[in-house]
């Protein structure tokens, strides 16, 4: 079982106090762009396919008359885990980024550092939706683009101006079936986020601003 | 190629997606394992924590409880995402599951660390957490 490879020796006893924090990197990008990809090249657990409903159960209203008998669409979530050290563990959920999994990501990006979007560059626009989100609510991300056999070669200012992106947000290409491009990806990320958070900075609106 | 702005969203379409591509997943009936109900009595996050206690419910299981606190009795801390998965199970559904049998007294529940709290941007500003997650990378690179 997966979690049995976990070396971690703690019994269920373990102290509260001594949990380690809980970090959360979004991986969003169109169909077959590679997110099942990514998270399983990074996870040390073998990558889970976690499935939420599509419905929007969870959310509020759902008349509970019957459901048992309801059939529903899920939408997969890929779920990897890196423990960093004994005080961090990193968690990843990928999912598709199109629109109407919005109320999706609204509660995976509650508490997340900040998100990783996979661009296929042979289907560049499929990412688009995933930029919007995370631009709007003022979650940062980087642009990972991943390049496929076959695929067109756009350099990074090519794939920023194509997609749109702010000045500042880095755009690196990937090869995310390989663990170290993978992982350096995610490392990019985190240092974006080093270098954007500088202490001075007045903080970023909390609230989910309109577009500008 | 321009990127066309998506329409400025209320937030999220909640309606069940009036159609289905690609990236929707496979059409499920999973209400059966948890009695039709799919509201957790016991908030649980994706990322909670769920260990069981050891202790034995009065009321016999089910299949699928069982099978969810068998999950939740292995040595190491598991996260309801975790049990979803391995379950095979919407994480809908799965939080159904042990949220019975957290109120059973089977399992405990710890809601996640987020750093700040986990409100967005919390940890934006955490240059030494930050810090500490760049090396944790880096020392796997
Ligand atoms: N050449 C190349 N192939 C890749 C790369 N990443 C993924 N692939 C391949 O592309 C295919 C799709 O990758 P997935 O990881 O399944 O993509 P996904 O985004 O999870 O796809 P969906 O979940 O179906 O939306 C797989 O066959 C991968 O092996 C890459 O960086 N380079
Ligand atoms: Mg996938």
């Amino acid at each position: 079982m997966a979690y049995a490879a976990d070396c971690d020796t703690r019994g269920p006893a373990a102290t509260a106090a001594a949990r380690p924090v809980t970090l959360k990197i979004l991986v969003a990008g169109g169909f077959g762009a590679g997110k099942t990809t990514l998270v399983g090249a990074v996870s040390e657990i073998p990558p889970l396919c976690t499935e939420e409903l599509l419905s929007g159960i969870g959310a509020d209203a759902d008349p509970l008359d019957g459901v048992d008998t309801k059939t529903s669409t899920t939408v997969a979530l890929d779920f990897g885990r890196i423990t960093l050290d004994t005080g961090h563990v990193l968690y990843l959920f990928g999912t598709p980024g199109q629109e109407r999994f919005w109320f999706l990501w609204e509660e995976l990006s509650a508490g997340a550092l900040g998100a990783v979007v996979l661009a296929d560059t042979r289907r560049l626009a499929d990412c688009f939706p995933a930029v919007d989100f995370f631009e709007r609510r003022g979650i940062v991300f980087v642009v990972a683009v991943n390049e496929f056999d076959g695929g067109h070669r756009y350099t990074a200012g090519e794939v920023r101006e194509a997609v749109g992106l702010a000045p500042g947000v880095p755009v690196v290409h990937c090869d995310a079936r390989l663990t170290g491009s993978a992982t350096a990806v995610l490392a990019e990320l985190v240092h974006h986020l080093l270098s954007t958070a500088a202490p001075a900075v007045p903080a970023q609106p909390t609230d989910r601003g309109e577009p500008t | 190629m321009i990127r066309a702005r998506a329409v400025p969203g209320k937030g999220a379409p909640r309606e069940p997606a009036p159609w289905l591509d690609d990236s929707a997943g496979r059409v499920v009936r999973p209400y059966t394992a948890s009695g039709g109900r799919t509201r957790p009595a016991v908030a649980l996050d994706l990322l909670s924590s769920v260990t069981a206690t050891g202790a034995r419910p009065r009321a016999p299981l089910g299949a699928e409880h069982t099978a969810a606190l068998r999950l939740c009795a292995g040595a190491a801390a598991v996260t309801v995402a975790e049990v979803a998965g391995q379950l095979r199970l919407p994480a809908a559904v799965a939080k159904v599951l042990l949220s019975d049998l957290v109120e059973a007294g089977a399992v405990t529940a710890s809601a996640p660390r987020f750093p700040g709290g986990g409100g967005p941007y919390a940890a934006a500003d955490d240059q030494t957490l930050l810090q500490a997650v760049l090396d944790g990378l880096r020392r796997r690179l």
